[in-house]
């Protein structure tokens, strides 16, 4: 006798507590905290935060624990969390050119007004195990501190060419920028939305796509103008005040690319831009949105369209996003019986009629069986 | 119980009210897409954040709640989103077709007849019919506008003089009061005709691909065929194995490892009030 499988919600409350008792792991050993998290996994919390688009150290070290360490997973809980978030309005823009740098290098220049600040960086590490930290030890020595006092502003390398008029203008433009996360993703986007959908795409996928233009696909020739890391304050003007508050301070990394650039029918040859702005230390994403930023640039540039991923705006913005592609993708893990039973019936109809016509032809021509 | 951070059905009145625009729009133009600023939902996307969505835009505190995938209330994914209003709403819910006043759904219509005041939400993956025959957006928007269905035809055409039949056997096109061709999800073909001309309300949700789409009562939804090929509602040649049904769609279950296998009601609502008049097949106990 068949009885239909039931219980459901008995398996899914089982699987839930399993979960919870996998993710705690063995209790023998102590109990991650937060802050360990926050401390000294700084760079995934960033991560967390730039592609969960919400800047709060603590909330995405809350959802890489509760995650068990799966990056996308907690970048989901951020999103899920941020969607309900009130909205008290919008900030200022921030002034990297005020940014107080951690770090700051150009490729393009030996040495320039404000210096190359190397940083917390793994650049020049050998990456040899460092097997001293697998046995619990005291914290490493302090790193030498700079002497001077308050840092001066650090202009911007673009600035420089820009006096020669070496470099496409950027000129201040005011205009509220569009948000995808309010409003539809609606084509052609313009670049504003498309700095948006890249400063919130997965890592991986944007490594890649500008790792392909670096390959010959839309290939520009990127050179880091810039890089710089830092804290900026986030200032709010307040109505009832009548002037601009500082509410916060926020950690970016900051890239600026210099692309070559021969001209076009529209435009002389000069250099050309591109731009990435990213939540925290994560110069990776950083400058690979600069540089599919720069090859999604060729239209209102004039260049030729290629053909290559990186030029296809459709492509890149309908594919970046991590939480909807692996929505998506796990989705088909969920029950499809329905369909599949339609296409069994197809199948099975399709291979009868085949079958019916290979017995009517044998039963026409019998010689051709022997 | 509720749960109080979060507002009726989770989503913020903002947002419903963006989102009960969509549905007007939607409804207004059966069968056109209405693009909608999807919000992140705790659930996965593909997963039915779209249905979610609706649903939580329609719902309201008086409200009987149903949900189904693959036609069944006790799919893990059904009782996952059950759970998810009856927490964030604390609403009544039910497995009864004929008693919800709202059924979120994946896959299937419900076999019994559904009736005027009722609402029928579905889960959608790939809202454009004509995504699979062009991948660009920008492409399909226009096809649409223009009421381009040449390529559409084509396909069916090429199916019949490949197969002999068109082979799609679920998200079978239609086209909506002869203007926009849409999808009707992927529910067998074996349920298009229900969605026509149906007495209840039908909103087609699609969460990550940001789209809203609309069936007000009693449109006339019409598959797409040829005069020689006319559309042929299909299901497996059986009756159920536990109700004795020959009018329902049915499930294939793999019985034992010797090919086995016998066919119930995919819709468990349906075969268990059958059940319960007393109809039996020849598989229940």
């Amino acid at each position: 006798m068949y009885v239909a499988v039931k219980g459901g919600e008995r398996a899914i409350d089982n699987a839930h507590a399993w979960l919870a008792e996998e993710r705690r792991g063995d209790t023998d050993v102590p109990e991650l905290s937060i802050a360990q998290i926050r401390e000294q996994l700084a760079l995934s919390v960033n991560r967390v935060m730039a592609e969960g688009s919400l800047y709060d150290p603590d909330l995405a070290a809350l959802a890489i624990k509760q995650s068990r360490g799966d990056l996308i997973e907690a970048i989901f809980l951020i999103r899920a969390y941020r969607t309900t978030l009130p909205r008290f309005g919008t900030s200022r823009p921030v002034a990297t050119a005020h940014m107080a740098c951690d770090r700051r290098i150009s490729a393009t220049f030996k040495d320039l007004p404000g210096g190359q600040i190397l940083g917390p960086t793994f650049d020049y590490t050998h990456r040899l195990l460092d097997f001293k930290l697998a046995a619990e030890g005291d914290a490493p020595p302090p790193a030498p501190q700079k002497g001077d006092a308050a840092p001066a502003d650090v202009p911007h390398v673009t600035g420089f060419l820009n006096q020669e008029g070496l470099i496409e203008e950027a000129p201040a433009d005011d205009t509220p920028p569009p948000d995808l996360t309010r409003e539809p993703l609606e084509l052609p986007a313009e670049r504003a939305l498309r700095l948006q959908a890249l400063a919130r795409g997965d890592e991986g996928f944007v490594l890649s796509m500008a790792y392909s233009t670096q390959r010959g696909y839309a290939r520009n020739h990127a050179f880091v103008g810039e890089l710089r890391i830092g804290a900026v304050a986030v200032e709010m003007d307040i109505p009832e005040l009548g002037f601009a508050v500082e509410i916060g301070e926020i950690t970016l990394t900051e890239c600026e690319t210099v692309n070559q650039f021969t001209g076009s029918k529209t435009q002389p040859p000069q250099f050309t831009r591109g731009y990435g702005l990213v939540f925290g230390q994560t110069e990776r994403k950083a400058i690979s949105m600069a540089l599919v930023d720069r090859a999604l640039r060729w239209e209102e540039l004039g260049e030729d369209y290629t053909g290559a991923p990186a030029q296809d705006a459709e492509f890149v913005l309908y594919h970046a996003d991590n939480i909807q592609a692996t929505g998506f993708l796990e989705h088909i893990k969920l029950p499809h019986y329905v369909d599949f039973q339609s296409e069994l019936e197809l199948v099975r109809k399709l291979r009868r009629d085949v079958q019916d016509r290979a017995d009517a032809a044998a039963a026409q021509h019998p010689e051709a069986a022997e | 119980m509720t749960d109080q951070p979060y507002n009726f059905a989770y989503l913020d009145e903002q947002t419903k009210r963006m989102i009960r625009r969509a549905i007007l729009k939607g409804l207004a133009i059966p069968g056109y897409q209405v693009p909608f600023a999807s919000r992140e939902m705790p659930m996965p996307y593909g997963w039915g954040t779209g249905g979610v969505q609706v649903s939580a835009a329609v719902l309201t505190p008086s409200d009987r709640f149903k949900v189904i995938d693959q036609g069944a209330d006790d799919t893990t994914n059904a009782v996952s989103i059950r759970n998810f209003f009856r927490r964030t709403a604390g609403i009544e819910v039910t497995t009864k077709t004929t008693d919800a006043t709202v059924i979120q759904t994946r896959h299937r219509v419900p076999e019994t007849a559904l009736h005027a005041g009722q609402v029928l939400v579905y889960q959608v993956p790939i809202p454009e019919p004509l995504r699979f025959l062009e991948p660009r957006e920008t492409e399909t928007r226009k096809m649409h506008a223009l009421e381009d269905y040449g390529l559409m035809h084509v396909k069916l055409y090429e199916d019949i003089s490949r197969h002999g039949h068109i082979a799609t056997a679920y998200a079978y096109p239609v086209k909506v009061e002869g203007r926009y061709v849409m999808d009707p999800s992927p529910i067998p073909k074996f349920d298009n005709p229900k969605v026509s001309d149906c007495p209840a309300i039908q909103l087609f949700g699609a969460g990550r691909e940001q789209r809203i789409y609309a069936l007000p009562p009693y449109t006339r939804v019409v598959s797409l065929d040829f005069e020689d090929h006319p559309f042929e509602a299909s299901k497996a040649d059986h009756p159920c194995g536990l109700c004795g049904a020959e009018d329902s769609y049915l499930d294939e279950v793999i019985t034992d490892d010797a090919g086995g296998r016998m066919f119930v009601c995919s819709d468990t609502d349906f075969c268990e009030t059958r059940q319960a008049a007393g109809h039996r097949g020849k598989d229940a106990a």
